[in-house]
């Protein structure tokens, strides 16, 4: 009880035109714990972090509630500087280094030693002298600390990306007074050794009495290293509770939750899904996309299922349609109703009667300055030759136009005529015409990527009750890929969690959430796997 | 990797200066298909080099601050002109009408480069191609300004001849014999000693009273020898061999030499001495001194082959401005050892690590473009003054080409330019321009097409160069994690 | 009309177009009290319109495909350049065979060349402009060394009394001069001259262009220049239709070399053509296009207000101000400040990170 707290943020509340992301939460850290911060992607972990970081994107859409006190005393955090100023630094996940620059020059950046002379005595600071061997000094001493063992004037370039996050650290200890250090999720780019090796120096900065907020969805990295945790879900504050007074199980079932949630109405179901009937056969499938990569998969498809695929962020869930639309480099085998798909071929996948909706509305999805009616008859016309007249075979705008008033009709899109730019339209909008736009392909296998991503609640509703009618009524066999686990749990037959770029298991809908919790967190232990 | 053989070694310092060799042969080939004497060349090509020089290092700034090769160096130019114009018109001349010139063109220049800093802040990433119309752009404003402003709207007199009858416009040249021409060349190296001992017995009281108010313990130890050394240094002047010697403003270029060499030796035999008393700095290494001493020896040696003599004997050079473009070279160096120039570098390597570290990144490039235009600006000045007369609408047009082509003809590129290679780029693409006609008459019985030729290599070696940089940029965007090329850091490293 | 209505009327037009637009009525207006004919300006807006009309077209696929502002026309109009004196070479006597074997000999090389030019502006993605200028910069320069030294020996082409080399300017009166202009070209008044015949090739070329964007291949070459990763999703191969985009312009500058250099009489060679793809450009840009969008419209719209200028400032200035040159300065601020303009518009918000 009378244990100080290096940091105290009590009752954060935030609200981002309306929206409500963080509903008092309370997050306590103590000096020299390491203390694991979890939720699901979305549960408002990054808020809290802006907050904590003075970031502008929260002062300039109106601060938030709620109390921040460091050491005791509240603490008034409204820029990046007084952050750093009250000695809170953050190991960013991607990493802020210049490749061109020493390790010396890249822990001291924008921090720069130097003496004055003549010159900047007349016309400034700016025109110090470097001070390069107390840098250096300074620089050794900080890599000393958790025992890295380079120079300090070895190039960033060409370094094991490990070593890159080790001088990330080493510039955050560097900082005079630091006192509390922010690990973003540091184990995501690392191999299973340098994740060791962090988790061996984040002890010893801790054993030095600095309080560590260590970021992860990894539950086996957390037992392994946390004192403490807190869990975070819907912006809402779960609960506090040390390592030790808990277990992986727990931890799982605490972040998932129980939510009560129908976005889609039940509707009359008379197919007959059969497991050797295959629409999709994916082997050893590998996607070389930044960020989601995709690491030997394989998956089947039935024909006429809707089949979920779910995990976090990052671990390649993404990258297995942009794989198979031959949008990423991709390796493996793809049979599309057992005709295999040539990977290397652009515009393959389409051929074959595979669309995509892409999770990137307006980098991919949309010619945003193009009208609605030609967003939704492009692909159409240059995959299957529609809309196209007379002998020069030019484009056909009069049936463009009637088919997309179609559209506009079915899928309720909320605009001034087919004539309007696709980018003036609301992101739910937007998403219809890319919806739109994938159903005038008529595909046998329809692949959306993020659904209802940054749409609201009522076009939410209406995408996802679309996306059962194709599947009902047209027997269109449908892949969702999602990060919310509540809309593939009311929409999917089954859902695929990806772990690591690879399987890592295979669910029920109403699987329980501990399962869930520990499948999407890369934990073997347990079981209640039904397939 | 230190087991690389000499000749892989070799190899790989070939490989890196793809450019430089290119063109050391090419010139090579043209002075020996030109048939002119090396006399002839040697002397036009120092000529060159103090003409040009000064420009050329103008670059160097912008690129460090990752804003690319400068073509808005025009603009400095025609703020030079500019000034000079209206000196000449006042009826100024020699050293003092030149200095006047500089004074009334610095802040016309710094005014102009802080609008060009401001405007390409706004077009990040197309710096070149904006620099590149936004000379044409100050051209046209220029001329403008000379045809109708001046004498349009501000009354001119006739007298000057340098009005278009009628009293609207300049003339299409401007003639400074009389005036302006050699106002810096013709500084007797007596003067520049003289200037030379008042600033070091400035620096040296500056020293001790400025810290003194900042309430820091003043060094005046230093500052006794600085000002001792300057004192003895300045009565040596006085000893009639000396002054006789010193009362000149060309130096011959023999003598020039051998003071380099000379200067060279003496330094690092202080180095050695001084690391020898235990006091060097950390990263000193004895190796590289006796390398320097050894090196120098060489270049004695070689001034004893009768062709080298003789081009040495034969050429002279002006004092004051090689010392200008020595102390640019200088400040390009100095510059980088500063907080101001490490924000350039951070800046021009990632605008975002930049940003991130709380360097104001905008403010950092306008001080780029500002120093830029306004050494840009003096360049112009010095090259004016050589040269001695100057097409009013023509001079300035080609100064941001030909400076760039001739940096990148020394080996850089769009992200690393160092003082070496500006040097080795106006050496090497002057001597192109000075034998490439006749080479042309030699071979083809034509000397325009050698005409056509250096200009073709001008814009050529810009256009390989541009595009060079941008095949290297994107797959280097596209793999990030790969670095297995050396990245390029912009850097300016002593010469 | 209340202030907001105003500003969106300007937004709509443009603010540099609109500017442009009042200087060319206030030339125009200037002109009548000078004791000009308004006719004959008109006449010369209408014959210059035509003359680099073809020229400015060549913009539209560069920028539809996403090459940006193709500085580097300059290699098509060295194309069309060959093929007009490989025709005189020839000495064909037919002004149309002559004019349309040009063309001909121009489009294929030109087509060859941009193709080449294409390959290497996909390796050079996001700085095409730049290095499009040196490139184009840099072909002119080289061909100064070609002009002195190919094997013509035409006497029309190659200086008289033993010179060496080709001429600065090819009369093509025994050739194809003024073939378009003078079919079916009446005048209006005594002084208004319509060219009819340049008139009809302009806007034919422009209906060509324009079903060309219209075609399934155009429509896929102007998604991969407005979305490169939709059109790759849509699986469309976004380097070749840059490809495409590029030879197409560098073609349609040959011909718009061949009917400039019809229209004016005359074959310029050396540096004369070393700034017309500014020109070209800054012509594109008043006209509404910028660098990443350029339409027919902008076009037709942008040639005629930029040459319109020109053609009327010329003789307007040298009323008030004789021999000077001031047209010229105007044409230098016009076209550079439209550039610097457009370019501050569409990089302003991109990289400032």
């Amino acid at each position: 009880m009378s244990t100080e707290y290096a940091l105290k943020m009590t009752g954060i509340a935030k609200e981002y035109y309306g929206n409500r992301v963080l509903k008092g939460v309370d997050l306590f850290v103590k000096p020299g714990e390491i203390h694991a911060l979890m939720g699901e992607n979305g549960a408002g972990k990054s808020t809290l972090m802006n907050i904590l970081f003075g970031m502008p994107v929260i002062h300039s859409t109106g601060g938030f509630e709620g109390t921040v006190e460091i050491n005791g005393e509240p603490a008034n955090i409204n820029t990046p500087q007084a952050a750093m100023h009250y000695g809170i630094g953050m190991v960013h996940q991607e990493f802020m280094l210049i490749p061109g620059f020493t390790v010396r020059e890249n822990i001291k950046v924008g921090r720069e030693i130097t003496k004055p002379n003549l010159v900047s005595r007349i016309f400034g600071k700016k025109l110090e002298t470097l001070d390069v061997d107390a840098m250096a000094d300074d620089a050794q001493k900080a890599l000393d600390m958790i025992g890295l063992d380079i120079e300090e004037y070895t190039q960033v370039a060409g370094m094991p990306i490990g070593y890159m996050q080790f001088v990330e650290i080493a510039r955050e200890i560097d900082k005079t007074g630091i006192q509390l250090l922010v690990f973003d999720e540091p184990t995501a780019v690392l191999t299973e050794s340098e994740a060791e090796r962090l988790l061996g120096i984040m002890k010893l900065l801790a054993s030095k009495g600095i309080a560590i907020i260590f970021i992860t969805h990894r539950l086996d990295e957390v037992m392994a290293v946390a004192d403490s945790l807190t869990v975070l879900r819907d912006g809402e504050f779960v609960v506090r509770k040390d390592i030790k007074d808990t277990n992986v199980v727990e931890i799982a079932e605490l972040m998932i939750g129980r939510k009560v949630e129908k976005l889609v109405e039940d509707t009359e179901d008379n197919r007959t899904l059969n497991d050797n009937d295959i629409a999709l056969e994916i082997r050893d499938f590998h996607v070389d996309m930044p960020g989601e990569r995709v690491k030997g998969l394989n998956l089947d498809v039935r024909k006429g299922e809707i089949l979920g695929i779910g995990g976090l962020a990052g671990q390649g869930k993404i990258g297995i349609p942009n794989g198979i639309m031959g949008l990423y480099k991709a390796t493996g085998t793809v049979k599309a109703f057992g005709k295999e798909l040539n990977l290397g071929r652009l515009g393959e996948a389409l051929n074959n009667k595979i669309a995509f909706v892409s999770e990137d509305r307006r980098g991919v999805g949309l010619l945003l300055n193009n009208s609605i009616e030609e967003n939704i008859s492009f692909s159409a016309m240059q995959v299957k030759g529609k809309f196209l007249k007379g002998p020069l075979k030019l484009y056909d705008a009069a049936e463009a136009k009637k088919h997309a008033l179609d559209m506009i009709k079915l899928f309720d899109i909320r605009c001034t005529g087919p004539q309007q730019d696709a980018g003036a339209l609301s992101g739910g909008n937007q998403q219809k015409v890319c919806l739109a736009r994938a159903v005038t392909l008529d595909p046998d296998i329809l692949i959306v990527s993020e659904p209802t991503r940054g749409i609201d609640i009522g076009a939410k509703k209406l995408v996802l009750e679309h996306l059962v009618k194709l599947n009902r009524e047209e027997g269109k066999t449908i892949i969702v890929v999602s990060s919310e686990l509540v809309e593939l749990r009311s929409l999917c037959d089954r859902i695929a969690i990806i772990f690591d770029g690879k399987l890592g298991a295979i669910m029920a809908p109403d699987d329980s959430d501990a399962n869930y919790g520990l499948a999407m967190g890369g934990s073997k232990i347990g079981g209640g796997e039904d397939e | 990797m230190n087991n690389n053989s000499v000749k892989d070694r070799i190899l790989t310092t070939l490989g890196n200066n793809k450019v430089v060799v290119l063109f050391v042969l090419l010139c090579i080939a043209a002075i020996w298909a030109s048939g002119s004497p090396l006399t002839f060349v040697g002397g036009e090509l120092f000529t060159r080099i103090g003409r040009n020089g000064f420009t050329v290092l103008a670059l160097l700034i912008p690129v460090l601050a990752g804003m690319g090769l400068n073509f808005g160096i025009t603009i400095g130019a025609v703020a030079a002109q500019f000034a000079m114009f209206w000196v000449i018109y006042w009826g100024f001349t020699g050293l003092s009408g030149w200095l006047l010139a500089l004074v009334l063109a610095t802040p016309i220049a710094m005014f102009l480069g802080y609008l060009v800093g401001a405007l390409f802040n706004r077009m990040k990433g197309s710096e070149m191609i904006a620099g590149l119309v936004l000379g044409y752009f100050a051209d046209g404003i220029y001329q403008f300004i000379f045809l109708f402003v001046i004498g349009g709207i501000i009354p001119m007199s006739e007298a000057s001849g340098m009005i278009i009858n009628g009293g609207v416009g300049v003339k299409n040249t401007i003639d400074l014999t009389g005036n302006l021409k050699y106002a810096l060349d013709n500084v007797s190296m007596l003067n520049l000693a003289l200037v030379a001992f008042i600033v070091a017995i400035v620096v040296a009281i500056a020293r001790v009273v400025l810290a003194s108010r900042k309430g820091e313990k003043p060094n005046y130890k230093q500052s006794l020898i600085l000002a001792v050394v300057a004192v003895v240094l300045y009565a040596l002047t006085y000893v009639p061999a000396i002054e006789h010697f010193l009362a000149a403003d060309r130096l011959r270029l023999m003598n020039a030499v051998m003071i380099a060499l000379a200067a060279v030796v003496i330094k690092q035999l202080i180095d050695i001495v001084v690391f020898k008393l235990g006091k060097a700095k950390r990263d000193y290494k004895v190796k590289k001194s006796i390398a320097l001493i050894i090196v120098c020896a060489i270049f004695y040696a070689l001034t004893y082959i009768p062709a080298i003599e003789q081009v040495l004997m034969w050429v002279s050079i002006p004092v004051a401005t090689y010392l200008a473009i020595v102390a640019l070279c200088f400040f390009n160096s100095w510059l980088l050892r500063t907080r101001l120039g490490q924000d350039m570098r951070t800046v021009g390597q990632s605008r975002t690590v930049a940003n991130a570290a709380g360097i104001n990144v905008d403010r950092t490039r306008i001080i780029a473009m500002v120093l830029s235009t306004v050494l840009a600006c003096w360049g112009q000045l010095i090259y004016l003054q050589n040269i001695g007369t100057f097409s009013t609408y023509g001079a300035h047009t080609q100064v941001g080409q030909f400076a760039i082509a001739a940096l990148l003809v020394g080996g850089a590129s769009v992200r690393k330019a160092t003082n070496k290679q500006a040097i080795i780029g106006v050496i090497l693409f002057h001597t192109l321009f000075i034998v490439a006609p006749q080479a042309g008459k030699e071979l083809f019985n034509n000397a325009q097409l050698g005409e056509y030729f250096r200009v073709f290599v001008a814009y050529g070696v810009i256009a390989v160069s541009l595009a060079m940089h941008a095949w290297k940029t994107i797959p280097k965007k596209k793999e990030e994690e790969k670095t297995e090329e050396t990245t390029e850091t912009p850097a300016i490293t002593e010469a | 009309m209340n202030n907001g209505g105003i500003k969106k009327m300007v937004d709509s037009i443009g603010l540099p177009r609109l500017i442009i637009t009042g200087f060319f009525i206030i030339l125009l207006i200037a002109a009548a009290p000078l004791g000009l004919s308004i006719p004959a300006l008109l006449g010369d807006c209408i014959r210059r319109w035509g003359m680099y009309g073809i020229l400015v077209l060549a913009m539209v696929p560069a920028v539809q495909c996403g090459i940006g502002l193709n500085f580097g026309i300059s290699l098509g109009i060295v194309s069309g350049l060959l093929g007009a004196l490989v025709t005189i070479e020839m000495k064909i006597a037919n002004p149309w065979a002559a004019m349309f074997l040009a063309m001909a000999i121009g489009t294929v090389l030109a087509s060859l060349i941009g193709i080449g030019y294409g390959f290497l502006l996909n390796r050079l993605k996001g700085s095409e402009m730049t290095v499009s200028t040196y490139v184009g910069f840099s072909i002119i320069a080289f061909m100064n060394i070609m002009w002195l030294s190919l094997p013509f020996k035409s006497g029309e082409i190659i200086w008289p009394l033993g010179g060496q080399g080709m001429r600065n300017t090819i009369n093509l009166a025994s050739s194809f001069g003024e073939v378009l202009n003078n079919t079916a070209g009446f005048y209006i008044g005594s002084d208004l001259f319509i060219p009819t015949g340049l008139i009809i090739f302009f806007l034919l070329m422009c209906l060509v262009v324009y079903l060309f964007m219209r075609s399934k291949i155009g429509m896929a070459m102007s998604s991969a220049g407005a979305n490169p990763a939709f059109a790759r999703s849509t699986g469309i191969n976004v380097d070749k239709m840059r490809i495409l985009g590029t030879a197409v312009s560098t073609a349609l500058a040959a011909i718009g070399i061949i009917t400039y250099a019809q229209s004016y009489g005359f074959l310029q060679l050396y540096n004369a053509p070393l700034m017309m793809g500014f020109h070209c450009v800054a012509a594109v840009l008043i006209g509404g296009a910028t660098v990443s969008r350029a339409k027919i419209s902008h076009v037709l719209i942008g040639t005629f207000l930029f040459q319109g200028i020109l053609a009327v400032a010329l003789p307007v200035v040298n009323k008030i101000l004789p021999e000077s040159n001031l047209s010229d300065i105007i044409r230098i601020i016009i076209s550079n400040g439209i550039i610097l303009y457009a370019l501050s518009k569409t990089k302003g918000g991109r990289g400032s990170e």
